[in-house]
């Protein structure tokens, strides 16, 4: 008796092995449609691509998490626009002025300008992304404090800027400056293996991609949503914040937001998603 | 997010009887009490536990919360209108505060 449960103990666990090992889904094909507007969330990869299709992780979600970023009165991260919006007009710091002093309307100033970051900062001889041009503004500008990494107002800031050009191209600039050699300190970063797991950006992105994890349905990890309102934490959630909770996760020491390292990062797996649009604030879970 | 902010979508206009979807969004953080913070204590409780809508002063729609909801809470509904009228929409917070919205509708 006691043989013949173990057998079939060990029958059970081979086949349940052999299902994971296998467990690969396609993204589901649907089209993203947000206030009439049609987003490119599936496109041809230029030729020095890795992949031959480039996939928002739009497709990789539910259907019920699919249909919440499609609405924009349901899509919880709308909530941040509007408080995005209100730290745009409100002014702070001894300057006396707010971000709409300098730039007005967003609606015409900022049309587009979230889809080329990160961009080269001859100043600060390295890329800049939103949140070190906002601190920057902040300083400089304003003379008000800067922004801590992922303050509430930083993330609903940066979430109203990039909305501003929701279904816009991601498209970046690397002739200028050094971003060339930001790029290739990125894609080192991108698959070099750290941590006790012994896992890059690309062992679940590029190797694994369309595989589970567990539960979790492995996208091409494109950038082009983000700041994303993660359903699993009920907030919204940076990219480097992101970016850290992934290297995290391969049990590896991970480095500072807006450190060099996850700079080079930012640029590499931007450039990897040119082409899709800008989805801020996507709804992933 | 700290500042609770209604967002309500009703139709503007609608024929007699027509049975409209109302949909209900607020920015709230539903701190479900069950938490704790850097240093062991318990975060309190803070949820909104209490929805209700009505229109020219009757009950449409409303439901109690629990702390198992999450942030932001969304509620969908459908109701017949018979006449124009405010729909009027009521959150209550456990600090007491109540958060609410107006929205007018024609019926032709």
């Amino acid at each position: 008796m006691g043989k013949n449960k173990l057998g079939l103990a060990a029958a059970a666990g081979l086949t349940a092995s052999l299902a994971l090992g296998s467990a690969y889904s396609e993204p589901v094909e649907d089209k993203l449609v947000i206030d009439g507007r049609e987003m490119t969330t599936w496109t041809e990869a230029p030729a020095d691509h890795p992949f031959d299709e480039l996939i928002s992780g739009w497709h990789y979600r539910t259907d019920e998490t699919r249909a919440l970023e499609a609405d924009s009165f349901e899509n919880p991260g709308m909530l941040y626009v509007e408080r995005g919006e209100e730290i745009w007009n409100a002014v702070d710091g001894a300057a006396g002025k707010s971000c709409a002093s300098c730039h007005q309307d967003a609606s015409e100033t900022m049309a587009g300008v979230g889809a080329s970051y990160p961009k080269w900062n001859e100043a600060a001889g390295k890329p800049y992304n939103l949140e070190l041009q906002i601190n920057e503004c902040r300083v400089e500008q304003m003379q008000a404090e800067p922004y801590k990494f992922d303050a509430p107002e930083q993330v609903a800031l940066a979430t109203f800027i990039k909305h501003q050009s929701l279904g816009e191209p991601v498209e970046i600039d690397l002739a200028e400056g050094d971003m060339q050699k930001w790029w290739e300190r990125g894609k080192d970063r991108y698959y070099l293996r750290t941590g006790q797991l012994n896992m890059a950006c690309a062992t679940c992105h590029e190797d694994y991609n369309g595989r589970y994890i567990r539960a979790d349905h492995l996208s091409q990890g494109n950038v082009n949503g983000f700041p994303t309102y993660r359903l699993n934490t009920g907030g919204m959630v940076s990219l480097h914040n992101r970016f850290r909770g992934c290297i995290r996760d391969t049990r590896a020491e991970f480095p500072a937001a807006f450190s060099d390292d996850l700079m080079a990062l930012e640029v590499y797996v931007t450039w990897r998603g040119q082409g899709l649009s800008v989805e801020t604030p996507a709804v992933r879970q | 997010m700290s500042n609770a902010k209604p967002r309500i979508k009703v139709p503007k206009t609608a024929s007699k009887d027509e049975v409209i979807t109302i949909k209900t969004l607020i920015s709230h953080e539903m701190e479900s009490g069950q938490r704790k913070d850097k240093d062991g204590n318990t975060i309190p409780r803070k949820i909104i536990n209490r929805f209700t809508c009505t229109f020219n002063g009757q009950e449409v729609f409303s439901c109690d919360l629990d702390p198992a909801i999450a942030a932001n809470p969304y509620f969908e509904f459908s109701a017949k209108v018979p006449e124009s009228g405010t729909f009027t929409f009521e959150w209550v917070d456990d600090d007491g505060s109540v958060y609410s919205d107006k929205a007018e509708i024609e019926v032709s």
